[in-house]
């Protein structure tokens, strides 16, 4: 299948391989399409195997910051007598990116039996599924699964008879992008602020409600079933690039692209086959001018610095930027590069929790800036001005929002220069009517 | 779906968590360690049964759960979802981020400003049926420009489709 386009045969596909296919969201459903086997598998194993089966894959969390599965699940205490938590983020909030999206209502099943094989190889009984306040439609159809699962004695006090208990709560976020950051989750969940926490202590050791917590990724969960079922060995085969990543990646597709849409590639795919070929390139007459491709919060790439891309944790990091939660929004030669990186600025100070001061200051300066020279007012010290505030806002702070403004701000000025010249000197018209 | 129901600012405040909102609010209160932890899911419970969460609602809320009415008031107003005043029976938020913005969402939005009768962003139009409000990211960027009326999620929206949706809410 594949949604909203069938899968491309450069594709991949496991975990979208039945995006698209209503008859997949039922247990019924899920269970004949091969569901549930890696949880009655799991349940059979000891929690220490399956960490080592994780760990042997070479999964690595997909929600931005690639750290190895195997290895956090590890970091949880063992014999300690606390309530472990697992919790789920689904706040998928990271602009160009929309993945989390689709497992979720396609396919709720595959997440929620990850969760219950994560639960169970961390020691615990509880799991809350953070789902973003706006994404209404996989919050029903994630409900009713979670209730379907209860039903069929995947879930509960007893699941599959092997007298484990594995519960899953939904817990609806309220409009937050903040809140996508592990431990400003965590004081959601507990009904505060999302403010972020200073670590240490790492939510191993006190996390959602003081106790040892592991925080994943849908995507990271999802892809758990399949590494039970074919084992780790298969999963790490699956590597065309750099050996440290292994496995398939959703990467979500947006912005000038002839078929935005998700594609599931295997680690390593080229950045140009996927651009190219599975989305059909640019729209006719346009030409390639600059992607970001993990999500908003990275380096903006050239379209020259995307030909030798491999897409995988290390390819793009040699590219100039990183895959992040692989969100990448396409931008042709048509584009504004100056207005674009307002826009994005604007983002992160609407999204500030305005904790920490960098943060706070960094982000409204930044967009007041930016605003000025699209109004044709810009000083020919504001550039200088802009990469000094980005300096002060990188690495200086409680969580890496600040640091995610930066990120394209700093990239844009050093790439994409000229378009910045050309409003200062009045070469271009203003683009905003300024107060 | 329909429209949520809907008070304003100076009626007094009938309490929210009696009967089957009790009830419900009350069957959360195992699936966490706190009761704390059961404030995101009760200000949704106020907000689905009023339209919008008022002062009174808020001190109604900390009563409930052990909190002081500040605290409350200090959670409802870090997350944008919640209303703190009243807002048209359908509810309209679209999406501007620089994915949906590189796909047209500016225009987007200047045709529900007009269709809608608000004119202005925050604005309830003068029927009271449409607010629109600009949002950032929904987490649909492949299916530019998503916008929601109350929980209807609508993708790939253009300017000329605007108007044949709001014809489907009254």
């Amino acid at each position: 299948m594949g949604y909203p386009h069938p899968s491309h045969p450069k594709e991949t596909p496991v975990l979208s391989k039945h995006f698209g296919d209503e008859g997949a969201r039922t247990f019924d459903g899920w269970v004949q399409r091969g569901g549930y086997a890696a949880l009655r598998k799991a349940l059979e194993m000891t929690p220490e195997a399956i960490v080592e089966e994780v760990k042997g894959s070479g999964l690595r969390g997909r929600g931005g910051a690639g750290f190895p599965t195997g290895l956090k699940w590890s970091f949880m205490p063992k014999g300690d007598g606390k309530p472990h938590y697992l919790v789920c983020n689904a706040d998928e909030s990271e602009p160009g990116t929309f993945k989390d999206r689709e497992i979720m209502r396609w396919t709720p099943h595959q997440l929620i039996e990850g969760c219950a094989i994560a639960a169970y190889a961390i020691g615990a009984e509880r799991c809350y599924v953070y789902i973003r306040g706006e994404f209404t439609e996989p919050l029903r159809v994630m409900q009713s699964a979670v209730a379907e699962a209860y039903a069929r004695g995947a879930l509960g006090a007893d699941v599959f008879g092997s007298g484990k208990r594995i519960d899953v709560v939904i817990h609806r976020g309220a409009g937050a992008y903040i809140c996508g950051e592990e431990t400003a989750m965590m004081n959601s969940i507990e009904g505060r602020r999302g403010n972020p926490r200073i670590k240490p202590p790492f939510p191993a050791q006190a996390g959602l409600f003081a106790m040892p917590t592991t925080i994943n990724n849908v995507e990271t969960l999802a892809s758990v079933p399949h590494i039970l079922n074919r084992g780790g060995a298969w999963y790490k085969g699956l590597c065309l690039g750099n050996p440290k990543s292994t496995g398939t990646k959703l990467i979500s597709v947006c912005g000038h692209v002839q078929r935005p849409g998700n594609y599931e590639i295997t680690m390593g795919t080229s950045m140009t086959e996927l651009l190219f070929d599975m989305c059909g390139g640019m729209k006719p007459g346009r030409t390639l001018k600059a992607v970001i491709p993990g999500g908003s919060s990275v380096p903006i790439m050239t379209a020259a610095e995307t030909e030798s891309c491999l897409l995988d944790y290390e390819g793009v990091v040699a590219c100039g930027s990183m895959l992040g939660s692989a969100g990448m929004i396409v931008m042709d030669d048509s584009t504004d590069m100056v207005y674009q990186i307002w826009r994005l600025a604007r983002f992160y100070a609407h999204e500030s929790c305005a904790q920490c001061t960098q943060c706070r200051e960094g982000t409204a300066w930044t967009t007041k800036i930016l605003e000025r020279i699209l109004a044709g007012k810009g000083k020919p010290s504001d550039l200088d001005l802009l990469l000094s505030l980005s300096e002060n806002m990188t690495g200086k702070t409680i969580c890496v929002l600040s640091d995610s403004c930066a990120a394209p701000i700093v990239s844009g000025i050093q790439k994409f220069r000229p378009e910045f010249d050309a409003y200062l000197s009045g070469a271009r018209q203003p683009a905003l009517a300024m107060a | 779906m329909s429209g949520t129901t809907h008070g304003h600012a100076d009626a007094p405040h009938a309490p929210v968590f009696t009967g089957i909102v009790r009830a419900r609010l009350e069957a959360l209160f195992p699936q966490y360690p706190t009761k704390q932890a059961c404030l995101l899911p009760a200000l949704w419970m106020v907000q689905e049964d009023r339209g919008w969460i008022s002062e009174p609602a808020m001190a109604e809320v900390a009563d409930v759960l052990g909190l002081t009415p500040a605290y409350v008031k200090g959670v409802v107003t870090f997350y944008t979802m919640y209303h703190t005043h009243p807002v048209g029976r359908h509810f309209i938020q679209i999406c501007t981020t620089s994915p949906c913005n590189l796909c047209g969402a500016e225009a987007v939005m200047g045709a529900l400003l007009r269709d809608t009768g608000c004119g202005e962003l925050g604005a309830t139009s003068p029927d009271g049926r449409f607010t629109v409000a600009e949002v950032e990211c929904l987490g649909a960027c492949g299916f530019a420009t998503p916008i929601m009326i109350n929980d209807d999620f609508i993708e790939s929206v253009t300017p000329e489709r605007v108007a044949g949706i709001l014809q489907g809410y009254k």
